[in-house]
């Protein structure tokens, strides 16, 4: 004696948004019930297993058959399945493409191909975040990097509009679009102390101001790649440490504006030139593929762990930077003034962010 | 030529991807009407394509507008190959060759494949210009309005209630012709679906024409199915109401408001004239009193113009002048006389039925009882195939019309009719309402059943004009009215007064009264005096398949009651098993009822409404189930108790186990007074005159058996001679039942179900609501099954069914499942499947709360009927009329708010003007609470606001989809949505689908199946309702679902019929407002606007 067939449809969708997390989390139907049943949610209600079955199966069901909608969520809108009232819609979408930050810093920078999916299983083992769930957010992933990677305009702009996604969550998309993209190097060891959110920053001050939107929003380009004749010009900077009179001009005026302001000024003050030249070296190697990839290591490596190995405050970095970078639009000779005011106040936000445990 | 059919193509969208290598489509369409076909040009390369295509026009019959459905194809252009089908849209154009529905058809519909499900969407136009047609001998019935509804529609009065209607079809079955070995599933599916979208259309035109023939206008109460009777061919049957209608042309709204509502767009039915009986009545908003026409025509050449007044006035004696104070005796006389003449009247038709199943108040006199039915036919006898039908070339293109069969068909249903007719007949009444044919099929059995309330109609309403238009009585959902002015409440009671007679009877227990002769029973009952009026003689039961009637007075609340059993059953074949299924049949019947008995005194209840029996056949196995609605009837006595009496009264251990149930069947009976506020005011005095008030069960049901070689019996379902209603444990059988009365599962707290249209005490209703299909398959593994193991997983799957219902809905608490309806079906040899289709409405609870605080007050007399509901039931003693007058003597002012009026000795004109006065105040109360109701809205949604989850809430309420292409459509199995009104019918929407799957697993196993094709099947009606440019299907039923699987081809099929009227609603003016404020202080939550 058995249930052959168990189906409950209602002419509004009735969906659950405890069920339908349960469902985006990767829970197989058997667990997402008893997960149910012990939540304690339906406690007062006093169901049997049987009943709460039944309901999770119809709800996983129509989850099932709402998912080809939310691929391209604006069919959502206006398909004629389910009458869904658009909050809801809204939620579920919203809900979908969500994602969990350790699972996307696993990701970032990775090539979004099929051979991916090998890794999952990995990540999921890594992470704890079930390996459906992990599917569903690499293909998320893999969705709004195809349709976004061809677009003009704003990235963000794109992946809120194809997806009706929130804004900040549209900025994370761009972040894994631009990363994914660009392919930058995330997965060294030395980076593994950073967050998906410092990338996401870092990602978002990239697209600000380093490509070819940022200078000229009517430009008719895409605003995943870094601009080319930019990077070109970054070249330039290493007269800042080519130049011999100029990198001590440009190190006595930091120093005059920080003494006495910074704890670690002795440091600053003996490896001002090595920092200087880690700096200009990263600029003017952005003009090869594999140093743009590079972009975040060499950061650590170069800049970041020194200033960390002399234990310089994030106050103190700072400042440094805030200075290193204007003072030297006080080099009389050194005439890229836009080109390094462009580059250094990404790079100062940048490694500002990164500046930590 | 008389019609016009064009159609345009706009667009197309979301379309499968047909070319796997571009991912691509090259899609056209194909339009076709009748024979001629049209094609759009090939839309290269796209999934979202632009026809524009001009206009395609089909110069055609009416009948054939009427019979063909217009057929919208889509397709993948291919230069090499065959061109692929995407999917079909069947358009049913009827709604536009009425000038009161629709006049376009407009909009996005899904296309629809029978293997693949929806695959897009099309937009289309289709109109429709028709030219006037004076031929005398057409075979069109163009312009007969079709209501799914059982009521006069809302917007409407009845002018004129003609009578019963009923037509069927017969035609051979695409699915089991020779050609559908060779081909393709699809091909067959469709031959199929247009084969029977052919059949109804063509049903509907005949019955149309019965209807001109008779003088009306529209039916209501439209009813039909399918008989799927494989070998032996497809059966399409409809039974209805024939009536002429009339539109409001000041639709309802409140005196103090005036009429702006009123769309101005609205086409005005020609009204006829100066023939229009009551003008001065029918002139603007209807009142509770004031009363358009509303009479029979005695005959089918009785024309419209002749139900004018000066005929009233001739057939209403002048005695009745007057004489309305006249207690019963001297009534007498005169009641007969006039009762004679409706009954001739009624006679004159061949069958005095009305599949309408609610009626104005008053509109009954006098309600029997429960008549029904059934016989068991065999199919292959009749299957002899006729060639040269004269329609068949248009119905099946292999022409093999099988032209015999529907005079077969006829002859049986003729005689379930007659038999219908000479039970009611016997129980003293004249007419049966709320009747309903259906039928069960297994191999070549078939079960026909037929059912209705045996019931005497007012003469008032039969000659008179003197009728409340449907539309208004039901206040828990419209906005009251109130006579605009003094002296128009003043001729209505002119007119009411001029009536005498029976209306004298006081509306809300008048029904009740038995329409049958006392000494001349036609079965032994027990009857008393009625509580309400104390005039006239009540049964002490009463089952019903009607509506609660709006003038009943109840007291507590109803619930659903369901009887359910299995009987297993030998296979067989061909005559034999006819022959073991209709010896079944009769302790099915007897069982079920004694179940429905004991039931619903279990709840303290007194009468059913909404019976609904159903007996379906299997190979091994008889499944029976009967739903209704219970209630307790004021006028009727307070229900006994149910006694247990043990076989062997020696042995004590037994007979505490006696004493045991018995005291837990007590218990509950006291629980379940306690759930439905059962506490009736007269049963203190009742207990006076006899401890025991109504120690006798007796049936009102009748019903026989024809086997196929037309014998006839009888069965008396009364309980005999017992005295008491004692149930003998004497065996296993007994027990079994006592445990599946006990073990029926109380609804959970704040839910309340019914299976009629309204909860009897239930009217705040909110405007959330959900309407829902949910259905089950249970497979019996275990071959060696007894009768009581099987009853028990029966019951136990429909116990589950509700609870799971109750736990799916839950955050729409306090709500009511109303119109639950049931269908089961034995598919397969060890299956039993279950299907429900209801609509689940929340409330506001502050009305049960005052209800709850009143309960209390009548703790006291609580306790005084638990008292008497101990006593044993041995000591039953007559309630003797002496004792009774007594009783009504010291009965001070009872509940019933009328029944002064009965017992005043003068009361004619004061007494209807006291009547009035209270009814106006009663109107102005419940708009006070409506009012109230509303402002209540927004504090419990300020209240509910601070809710972690705002779901239950968004559950509670569809919004309007604000800028999203498409539109909210509501769908309910009511006559009507609660808050709004309904401004327009826009035709009936009756839809047959065929789905079929070879990928069964792919698509998520059966329930994955399934699933998806209710969802797509509402989806479908859904947008072409909005299409119709409606925003709500009323009185929805999915009539059938037919589901056969074969899991180990990975291949199931399914047929899903629904139907309904296509309606647009608007808010009421004053929920507009209250919903206004309430987005106002809540944007979160904004309540329906209308589209």
């Amino acid at each position: 004696m058995s249930v052959e067939l168990e189906v409950f449809v209602g002419n509004n969708t009735m969906m659950d948004e405890d069920v339908y997390q349960l469902w985006l989390d990767g829970y197989a139907v058997n667990d997402a019930v008893r997960l149910r049943m012990e939540a304690g949610e339906l406690r007062d209600c006093d169901v049997s297993t049987d009943v709460v079955l039944s309901d999770t199966m119809d709800q996983f069901r129509t989850f099932q058959m709402c998912e080809k909608l939310l691929h391209s969520p604006s069919k959502l809108a206006n398909q004629l399945l389910f009458q869904i009232p658009p909050q809801k819609q809204a939620m579920m979408i919203e809900r979908y493409y969500q994602f969990d930050r350790p699972f996307a810093r696993e990701v970032l920078g990775k090539k979004l191909s099929k051979g991916m999916k090998k890794d999952l299983d990995d990540i999921s083992s890594k992470t704890g975040i079930l390996v459906k769930s992990c599917r569903r957010q690499f293909d998320n992933f893999k969705r709004v990097f195809k349709v976004v990677e061809e677009l003009q305009g704003p990235l963000v702009d794109n992946v809120q509009r194809h997806f009706l996604v929130s804004d900040s969550l549209a900025k994370d998309y761009a972040a894994i679009v631009f990363f994914a993209n660009s392919r930058f190097e995330t997965g060294k060891r030395k980076l593994q102390y950073l967050s998906f959110q410092d990338f996401a920053f870092c990602a978002g001050q990239l697209i600000s101001y380093w490509t070819v939107g940022a200078v000229d929003k009517m430009m008719e380009d895409i605003d995943v790649d870094l601009e080319k004749e930019f990077l070109h010009n970054l070249k330039d900077l290493k007269v800042l440490i080519n130049n011999k009179d100029m990198l001590d001009q440009h190190k006595s005026l930091v120093c005059a504006q920080l003494r006495g302001r910074i704890k670690v000024f002795s440091e600053m003050d003996a490896n001002f030139k090595n920092l200087s030249r880690a700096l200009v070296n990263i600029a003017a190697n952005l003009t090869h593929n594999k140093d743009v990839r590079d972009l975040f290591i060499d950061l650590v490596e170069k800049f970041i762990e020194p200033c960390k190995s002399d234990k310089w405050p994030v106050g103190d970095l700072r400042l440094f930077l805030t200075h290193y970078t204007s003072t030297a639009h006080m080099l009389e000779t050194f005439r890229y003034k836009p080109i390094w005011d462009r580059y250094m106040g990404v790079i100062k936000s940048c490694v500002l962010k990164m500046y930590h445990d | 030529m008389p019609g016009k059919l064009k159609a345009k193509i706009v667009a197309g969208r979301h379309l499968p991807v047909m070319d796997r290598a571009s991912d691509l489509t090259d899609a056209f369409v194909e339009v076709k009407f009748g024979n001629t076909t049209f094609k759009t040009d090939v839309y290269p390369k796209s999934l979202n394509p632009q026809w524009n295509s001009g206009w395609f026009k089909f110069e055609v019959d009416d009948e054939d507008l009427q019979d063909e459905p217009l057929q919208i194809t889509v397709l993948d252009h291919d230069t090499y190959s065959a061109n692929d089908a995407i999917g079909k849209v069947y358009i049913d154009i009827d709604p536009l060759l009425c000038s009161e529905a629709a006049t376009v058809i407009s909009g996005w519909l899904p296309i629809y494949d029978t293997i693949h499900g929806i695959r897009g969407e099309i937009n289309v136009l289709v109109k429709v210009d028709l030219f006037n047609d004076l031929n005398r001998f057409r075979q069109s019935s163009c312009g007969v309005k079709f209501f799914c509804t059982t009521s006069i529609p809302r917007c409407y009065r009845a002018v004129m209630v003609h009578g019963f209607v009923e037509e069927l079809v017969v035609n051979e079955d695409p699915e089991y012709q020779w050609i559908d070995r060779i081909r393709t599933p699809r091909a067959s599916n469709e031959a199929r679906q247009r084969l029977i979208s052919l059949m109804s259309g063509e049903l509907q035109r005949k019955i149309g024409l019965k209807v001109l023939e008779m003088g009306g206008n529209a039916v209501v109460g439209y009813l039909q199915c399918f008989d799927l009777e494989g070998e032996s061919g497809i059966v399409v049957r409809a039974i209805g109401t024939a009536c002429t209608l009339e539109k409001l042309t000041n639709p309802p709204s409140n005196a103090q408001h005036t009429a702006n509502s009123s769309p101005s767009k609205d086409i005005r039915e020609p009204v006829f004239g100066e023939e229009c009986p009551c003008n001065p009545l029918s002139s603007g908003p209807s009142t509770p009193l004031r009363a358009p026409a509303f009479s029979f025509s005695p005959s089918k050449s009785y024309s419209r113009q002749s139900s004018s007044s000066d005929t009233d006035i001739s057939l209403t004696p002048k005695t009745g002048m007057g004489s309305g104070g006249s207690a019963g005796k001297e009534a007498g006389p005169l009641k007969t006389l006039l009762r004679q003449q409706t009954q001739t009247a009624l006679e004159q038709r061949e069958f005095p039925f009305f599949t309408l199943s609610s009626f104005p108040p008053g509109f009954l006199s006098h309600v029997g009882g429960v008549v029904s039915a059934r016989s068991v036919k065999l199919l292959d006898r009749i299957h002899n195939p006729a060639l040269g039908s004269s329609r068949s070339y248009k119905l099946l293109d292999w022409n093999s019309g099988t032209a015999d069969e529907p005079e077969t068909r006829d002859a049986w249903w003729e005689e379930l009719r007659q038999e219908i007719k000479s039970h009611a007949k016997a129980l003293g009444c004249h007419a049966v309402v709320g009747y309903s044919e259906s039928t069960s099929i297994c191999e070549e059995v078939c079960i026909l059943s037929a059912a209705g309330t045996a019931a005497v109609l007012n003469c008032r309403f039969l000659q008179e004009s003197c009728q409340d238009t449907l539309t208004e009585h039901r206040l828990s959902r419209q906005l009251p009215l109130f006579p605009s002015g003094s002296d128009k409440v003043e001729f209505d009671l002119g007119s009411s007064a001029s009536l005498g007679c029976e209306d004298l009877a006081p509306p809300g227990c008048g029904f009740c009264h038995i329409p049958y002769d006392e000494l001349n029973m036609p079965f032994p009952a027990q009857l008393s005096y009625c509580c309400c009026c104390r005039r006239a003689k009540v049964p002490d039961v009463l089952f019903t398949t009607i509506d609660l009637p709006t003038e009943a007075t109840i007291t507590g609340k109803g619930c659903l009651i369901q009887a359910r059993l299995c009987r297993l059953k030998k296979k067989g074949q061909g005559e034999a098993n006819a022959t073991c299924i209709s010896s079944l049949l009769p302790f099915m019947e007897y069982e079920l009822h004694t179940q429905l008995l004991n039931k619903l005194k279990l709840r303290g209840m007194n009468a059913l409404f909404g019976l609904r029996i159903q007996i379906s056949v299997g190979e091994n196995m008889l499944v029976g189930l009967a739903s209704a609605t219970g209630v307790y009837l004021s006028a009727l006595p307070s229900p006994g108790g149910i006694q247990i009496a043990g076989k062997n009264p020696g042995d004590l251990s037994y007979e505490q186990h006696v004493s045991n149930m018995q005291r837990k069947i007590n218990d509950t009976i006291t629980k379940n007074r306690d759930i439905y506020q059962i506490n009736p005011p007269e049963v203190v005095e009742e207990v006076i005159g006899s401890p025991i008030p109504e120690p006798r069960q007796r049936s009102r049901l009748f019903r026989s058996q024809s086997e196929s070689s037309d014998e006839l019996s009888e069965l008396d379902l009364s309980h005999g001679k017992k005295d008491a209603f004692v149930l003998e444990i004497d065996d296993t059988d007994a027990v079994e039942d006592i445990h599946c009365l006990l073990t029926d599962a109380p609804t959970p707290p704040g839910f309340f179900s019914c299976n009629t249209e309204i909860m009897p005490g239930i009217h705040n209703w909110t405007s959330g609501l959900q309407m829902f299909t949910s259905v089950r398959v249970f497979r019996l593994s275990n071959a060696n099954l007894t009768n009581q193991g099987l009853n028990k997983i029966f019951n136990e799957l429909c116990e589950n069914l509700l609870k799971s219902l109750y736990f799916k809905l839950r955050s729409m608490v306090p709500c009511c499942l109303c119109h639950l309806n049931f269908a089961v079906a034995v598919p397969e040899d060890e299956l039993i499947q279950v299907a429900v289709t209801a609509v689940a409405m929340s409330f506001h609870k502050d009305q049960i709360q005052d209800s709850n605080k009143s309960g209390e007050d009548r703790t006291a007399m609580k306790v005084i009927t638990e008292d008497q509901l101990q006593f044993p039931m041995e000591l039953s003693a007559e309630t003797t009329p002496a004792q009774l007058l007594s009783a009504a003597k010291n009965s001070g002012p009872s509940d019933c708010s009328t029944s002064g009026l009965a017992r005043a000795p003068s009361v004619d004109y004061s007494s209807f003007a006291d009547r009035c006065s209270t009814w106006i105040e009663q109107l102005r109360l419940r708009a006070h609470t409506i009012r109230r109701g509303s402002i209540k809205t927004t504090s419990s949604l300020e209240r509910g606001s601070p809710l972690p989850d705002g779901r239950s809430r968004s559950l509670r309420s569809t919004r309007s989809f604000h800028g999203s292409s498409v539109a909210v459509v509501k769908m309910t199995p009511l006559s009507f949505i609660p808050g709004a009104k309904i401004i327009k019918y826009l035709g009936i929407i009756n839809m047959f689908f065929i789905r079929e799957t070879t990928s069964l697993r792919e698509e998520g196993g059966v329930s994955g199946f399934l699933h998806t094709f209710i969802a797509e099947v509402f989806a479908m009606v859904r947008a072409h309702v909005a299409a119709l440019g409606g925003n709500a299907v009323v009185s929805y039923s999915m009539k059938e679902c037919v589901f056969m699987e074969n899991p180990n081809k990975n291949q199931a099929q399914c047929l899903i019929n629904v139907s309904g009227d296509a309606v647009i609603f608007t808010r009421e003016t004053d929920l507009e407002t209250s919903s206004t404020q309430l987005q106002a202080a809540n944007p979160q939550s904004n309540e329906d606007t209308p589209a």
